[in-house]
């Protein structure tokens, strides 16, 4: 599966209440391409902030799905994302990272990606649903799972993971952050960039659900890429070993 | 001194609600009384660059958003701050506490704390340094400057002048 197969089929199930966030480089050149539409948003720069700002519209867009697209240099990049969106579980987010094990907007450099597991390591941050996928047909179950997922699994108030930091942080926080939200919600009617705001917070729904997704996805890297034995790590002590005083 | 209810209370009147941030102790009491009020929001980033990325999302939704941090966590903003809050106009209010202000800290925050205001400067991000009289007065500005300039504006918190 290419990533250009993978945007199709992310892009090919997307509805007016679909936001989509596309990170900075090929994918949003790609997506763009297979389907300009209005709910996409292509960041051009700043790289690694894409699932930061697709938390913040998740927490404020409550009635919309946001679709944070990105890969993973990107996802690399922030790593300390995932627990933070985890911690807040918010209802209506899908994390999707496109691994080719590669930066290939800059020429195909090899990421760590190819000796980490980010299925994994989203799980073990704390998302509730993760599915890692290699091939076209798993990944359109996994959309159709993650989409479906976003409809309401309220959470009994206990939490395996957020127990210890106290009503400060964790799921207490998070609920108070929805629920501040919520009572705030008629300030989000103004929307600017977003279209058909006010009507869709009023359809709050999922308070606290615990349902943040995350999709990853390997992908084949279509640039030629620089041999990619052994981790690019473990090359650069070697190199750094080997360079004389 | 002025208190960081009084803080908050202006910035609800000018409808700057929706926060994330990075601790700083200078901003001890500020985030404490924000985490204990049910108006207000505030995210617990785990970088500055990922609170900056959670509160320019308020905008997009037709807020102001906020973010809180120390001045040593300029650097982790430099990038979204350029790349996207400047390039698609994208304002913030950056309420940045000022360690090393005048040479008078720990040695980590003597260089930031020299050059704060410069490196604002650099970026063109305009900003203000607190003073305590003046509260209201320079949270009104920052707030109608970046309502008009349509970019993240910062407000500079000196030791002492929020308890």
């Amino acid at each position: 599966m290419t990533r250009y197969e993978a945007l199709q089929r992310i892009l090919d199930r997307f509805t007016e209440n679909d936001l989509a966030l596309f990170t900075t480089g090929m994918i949003s050149r790609e997506a763009f391409n297979i389907r300009d539409r209005a709910e996409n948003f292509y960041m051009l720069g700043s790289m690694g902030l894409l699932s930061s700002l697709g938390l913040g519209l998740a927490l404020q867009q409550l009635a919309r799905t946001i679709w944070v697209i990105e890969g993973d240099g990107s996802a690399l990049m922030s790593l300390g994302a995932f627990p933070l969106i985890a911690t807040c579980r918010p209802s209506n987010f899908i994390h999707i990272v496109l691994d080719n094990e590669a930066y290939e907007s800059t020429g195909g450099q090899p990421s760590i990606a190819s000796t980490v597991d980010l299925a994994a390591l989203a799980e073990s941050a704390g998302y509730p649903s993760v599915w890692g996928v290699t091939d076209t047909t798993a990944l359109d179950s996994a959309l159709g799972r993650a989409a479906a997922a976003k409809t309401l699994r309220v959470h009994s108030g206990e939490s395996s993971r957020a127990g210890s930091g106290g009503a400060r942080s964790g799921l207490a926080h998070a609920s108070r952050v929805e629920a501040a939200v919520r009572a705030n919600a008629h300030r989000v009617g103004k929307s600017r960039a977003c279209a058909s705001t006010s009507s869709a917070v009023a359809r709050f729904e999922g308070l606290t659900s615990s349902t943040s997704s995350m999709v990853v996805t390997g992908v084949k890297i279509n640039t030629p890429t620089q041999p990619n034995t052994g981790s690019p790590i473990a090359k650069a002590i070697v190199r750094l070993n080997s360079t004389k005083r | 001194m002025r208190t960081a209810y009084e803080f908050w209370d202006m910035l609800k009147r000018l409808q700057v609600t929706f926060f994330s941030g990075v601790p700083c102790s200078l901003l001890e009491g500020v985030i404490h009384v924000a985490l204990g009020d049910p108006e207000l929001i505030y995210i617990p980033a785990v970088r500055e660059d990922v609170s900056l990325g959670i509160a320019s999302a308020a905008h997009l939704c037709g807020r102001h958003g906020g973010i809180l941090l120390q001045n040593s966590g300029l650097g982790n903003v430099v990038n979204p701050l350029t790349s996207f809050n400047l390039l698609y106009r994208i304002p913030v209010l950056m309420i940045v506490g000022w360690r090393g202000y005048r040479g008078d800290d720990a040695p980590e925050h003597l260089i930031m704390g020299e050059k704060t205001p410069d490196l604002l400067q650099t970026l063109a991000i305009p900003y203000a340094i607190l003073e305590a009289a003046a509260l209201e007065e320079n949270l009104r500005w920052a707030v109608t400057t970046m309502e008009q300039r349509q970019i993240p504006v910062a407000i500079i918190l000196r030791k002492g002048i929020i308890a």
